[in-house]
């Protein structure tokens, strides 16, 4: 299900998927096989490496922020006026995998980050009057 | 032209400036006066923040008399409901795409 949370702006989306996360990583990883499921890419898994994602419609612009193979892979991700960062976390779970994609638009990014701070401060009060005005807003 | 999701996003940042925007909100119509009272800074650095909020599309403003009156537009919140409606989609149909990877791939 993914689930747009407003509280800190991301998106989850969460799996089960019946393959270890030995073999889910290859395809996070691999730019082979990136290109099949999700965009063209010059990715490696090192740490502040800048890449692209490519397609028809554009590119995205990323550096990897966290590797820890099998287990979790981060990488910013801008594009559409919104820097964000794109964390994959992998749960063995049975025979398979707990495949879990975090988009957040507060980020561990620097200025992410110092806005985040900024903005904590008074923002759960600041959810509510935006869900509230968010229910009246015409679908 | 329309705002990016990140404008709104600083825009915001600003917890006075979010106070204001909030207030307006909850409240309806006000003018600077009012939100002076409540805001805790002084009516120019209100009558500041409410431009930067206008320039973002987040208030609007009326003359009446000598009072300007400023209202809410929750339309200027939208660019971040793109952002997330957008994504949800896009991240879903990835997922659909990486599963149907994951079984044509060897081990």
């Amino acid at each position: 299900m993914s689930k747009p949370a407003i509280e800190t702006l991301s998106i989850v989306v969460e799996r089960e998927i019946p393959f270890p996360p030995e073999k889910i990583w290859r395809a996070l990883t691999q730019p082979h096989l990136i290109e099949e499921w999700l965009m063209k890419s010059d990715f490696k898994p090192i740490m502040d490496h800048k890449f692209k994602f490519t397609a028809d419609w554009g590119s995205v612009d990323c550096q990897v922020m966290e590797v820890e193979p099998h287990k979790t892979l981060s990488y910013t991700w801008g594009a559409y006026g919104l820097g964000s960062v794109v964390t994959w976390t992998l749960t063995p779970k049975g025979n398979g995998t707990q495949l879990r994609m975090e988009q957040s638009g507060f980020g561990t990014d620097k200025q992410q980050q110092a806005f985040y701070n900024g903005a904590k401060q008074g923002w759960p009060k600041f959810i509510a009057a935006l869900e509230q005005v968010l229910a009246g807003l015409p679908a | 032209m329309r705002t990016s999701p990140d404008a709104v996003l600083k825009t915001l940042a600003d917890p006075t400036r979010r106070a204001i925007f909030e207030r307006l909100c909850r409240e309806g119509e006000q003018t600077v006066h009012v939100l002076t009272d409540h805001a805790g800074v002084s009516q120019p650095a209100v009558s500041k923040h409410l431009g930067v909020l206008k320039l973002a599309g987040l208030v609007r403003d009326r003359r009446a008399g000598r009072e300007t009156h400023y209202s809410a537009q929750p339309r200027g919140l939208e660019p971040l409901l793109d952002w997330m409606t957008f994504y949800s989609a896009f991240w879903q149909e990835r997922f659909d795409r990486l599963e149907d990877l994951l079984k044509r791939i060897d081990q």
